[in-house]
């Protein structure tokens, strides 16, 4: 091993031992950074000689890494990934450092480093599953990002592209590579995809998810992985896929995981059993169980993480609290909130909190949802359940959601 | 008779939940009892006629599109001109002027309703918190109480001479024109470049449109607690981000 990538790996170990230690954050962070300004190359050498599967987009990075990690395990008997939620290439280097072992590799990746990645991981596959508005204070705005992933794209042969046919940006940007699979991936939310991103054309969406531009040649793509009820078809034949995970857009994600997973040379319908049988994901839709409550806890952080979860959400009747947060990892703007229909919270018992529960309890005047204000996220939690069984549905931003996922005993 | 109030294009012109102050501006007339009407108008069809259009920001590639289908429909000009209300955002706000670029930095005609003209700026995007004084109305100003809001923009916009200011900027960067200027009016038609929605955190900027749409009587008194109360916090943490700014610039 060159003394340079043995000091690296070393470092990042004792960077993350020390940062655990002082009780900074999970130490995943700290200790990748170390190493990668010591050996730059750091990500490149410790991917190479293993099946590396990259996962981005606005929503479900975190949902679909798990779901192909689970995947993978029936054809690798090492699968090593970044489930710590630090998606962006320290976090990656901390996460396969002790990692020697592991055949394969799901990575988790930041819609703004999918360039970097693909230049320095040794990809074998990457799943695009959508692009929309987000944390527009901090992110690029959606169209420099498929731009930049396309560009990025064209640049880097011989990775196999797994991408979302039902989302124009996703497609814009995963024409430009040489091998793609295209998957009827889902889009929930459209008010991101109506200004074509080749031209400055129109895209016009018509019947059973079809879409295509008025003005160029930019239309869906045929796609070859497509699921009826429980029913996945695909090129390699048909296999039932039985989500446990809530929702359409958990289905998709599956979807998209299977279609990944079987890029990688995995057997399909051992794959889609072991993606059936995942049940929660970094906390995600898990019961937080305490003396006199249960609280389901949902994450949603931009416009489509809410149109997809208010699905989830209306099909009970719960007291919801909702915590909206502006921390570094949430971006400082949550104007956001008035591209979310909250109509259907209206005859709920609903607890707005977070730091910016003033914005929230603003928006939700204006949508016409009564609501009582709680300064502290667990008070709103207590107060929620004594107004019902004690079963809350709690829906909170990224740092806010972390919060309560965090404060677990 | 009913108040129309359109959102214009929210499928191009909708980014950063502008289309809440169509949304808001309906709720606040319909409160006090106005007949109201708040129609999303895609920009696949002709743009209805209305009282009151709302346009919002955009990314660049729809915001030349938007541009242009609404130069070709007409219909915001004569609307206008035959006493209609505009409210515009950040690339709402650059199309009705005379030119906006795209994100080359070409220069695009915009609509040339509001005198204004923006091209790109040469430094970082303008993302923050921003806080304006309103010119005072005997300056022929406004008025308003101090406007709040979310900037996040990397176009820069001066003023021509037909268009006011809407004021003094005191947080954040405003038009960037390198005149301290923030948004402008002409008439009946008034840009910005704050989001939040806007009208969420100022609901007087909200009743003076609707009193415009409404051909100028008094409107009766909303209460606006809860729009206080976030205004009060946000006015504060631009306050406290003005101070350690200002501290960190001392020697
Ligand atoms: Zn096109």
């Amino acid at each position: 091993m060159p003394i340079r990538r043995s000091l690296a790996m070393k470092s990042v170990g004792l960077v993350n031992q020390l940062s655990q230690k002082l009780g900074r954050g999970q130490g995943t962070v700290a200790g990748g950074r170390v190493g990668l300004a010591i050996d730059p190359h750091l990500l490149g050498d410790l991917t190479a000689n293993k099946c590396v599967v990259l996962v981005s987009g606005t929503n479900g990075k975190t949902t679909t890494t798990a779901l192909i990690a689970s995947g993978l395990r029936t054809h690798f008997s090492n699968v090593a990934t970044n489930d710590t939620g630090s998606n962006m290439p320290a976090g990656h280097v901390a996460a396969l450092v002790d990692e020697e072992e592991a055949q394969a590799v799901v990575l988790e990746v930041d819609e703004n480093y999918v360039p970097r990645l693909l230049e320095t991981s040794n990809p074998a596959v990457i799943t695009l599953l959508n692009l929309s508005r987000d944390q527009l204070d901090r992110m690029s705005e959606v169209r420099m990002l498929a731009q930049r992933w396309r560009d990025a794209l064209s640049r880097t042969g011989g990775i196999h592209v797994v991408a979302n046919a039902d989302d124009p940006l996703v497609v814009y940007a995963a024409f430009s590579a040489s091998e793609v699979t295209w998957v009827a991936g889902g889009l929930v939310w459209k008010e991101d995809a109506a200004g074509c991103p080749q031209c400055s054309g129109h895209i016009v969406f018509g019947k059973n998810e079809t879409w295509a531009c008025d003005s160029c040649d930019l239309a869906r793509p045929e796609p070859t992985w497509t699921m009826k009820g429980n029913l996945v078809h695909s090129p390699l034949g048909a296999v039932h896929l039985n989500v446990i995970l809530p929702g359409s857009f958990n289905r998709s994600n599956s979807l998209m995981a299977l279609a990944a997973v079987t890029a990688t040379g995995a057997e399909i319908t051992k794959a889609a059993r072991a993606i059936s049988s995942v049940e929660s994901v970094a906390g995600r839709f898990q019961h937080r169980r305490r003396p006199g409550q249960d609280a389901r806890l949902m994450l949603a952080k931009n416009p489509a993480g809410w149109a997809a979860l208010l699905e989830v959400v209306e099909e009970s009747a719960t007291p919801v609290v909702v915590s909206i947060n502006s921390r570094t990892a949430d971006g400082a703007d949550p104007s956001w909130l008035f591209d979310v229909d909250f109509s259907s919270l209206r005859n709920r018992v609903v607890i707005v909190t977070g730091d910016r529960w003033r914005d929230l309890s603003v928006r939700l005047h204006y949508g016409g949802v009564d609501h009582s204000r709680e300064a502290d996220p667990e008070m709103a939690i207590t107060r929620a359940a004594n107004a019902s069984d004690g079963t809350v549905d709690f829906i909170g931003n990224y740092t806010a959601f972390q919060e309560v996922t965090r404060a677990r005993s | 008779m009913t108040l129309r109030i359109v959102a214009v294009y929210p499928d191009l012109l909708g980014t950063y939940g502008d289309t809440g102050n169509a949304e808001i501006l309906g709720r606040r007339a319909s409160w006090r009892g106005i007949d109201v009407d708040v129609l999303h108008a895609s920009s696949a069809d002709p743009l209805p006629r209305g009282d009151l259009y709302c346009l919002g920001g955009g990314e660049d590639g729809p915001q030349v599109l938007a541009a242009q289908r609404l130069k070709d429909d007409g219909t915001l000009r004569s609307a206008l001109e035959e006493g209609a209300v505009v409210f515009a955002v950040c690339a709402g706000f650059q199309i009705v002027g005379n030119s906006f670029p795209d994100a080359q930095g070409t220069l695009h005609n915009g609509l040339g309703l509001l005198d204004v003209a923006t091209r790109k700026g040469t430094g970082s995007r303008c993302v923050g918190e921003v806080v304006v004084e309103f010119d005072a109305l005997e300056h022929g100003g406004l008025g308003l109480p101090l406007l709040t809001g979310f900037e996040n923009h990397a176009g820069l916009t001066t003023l021509g001479p037909s268009a006011r200011r809407l004021g003094q900027v005191r947080h954040g960067t405003g038009n960037g024109g390198g005149d301290s200027s923030e948004g402008a009016f002409q008439d009946r038609i008034l840009g910005t470049y704050l989001h939040g929605p806007v009208l969420a955190r100022n609901p007087a900027l909200a009743d003076l449109l609707l009193t415009w749409a409404t051909g100028g009587g008094e409107l009766q008194e909303l209460d606006d607690s809860r729009e206080i109360a976030l205004r009060e916090e946000r006015l504060l943490s631009a306050t406290r981000a003005t101070n350690r700014e200002g501290f960190a610039r001392k020697p």
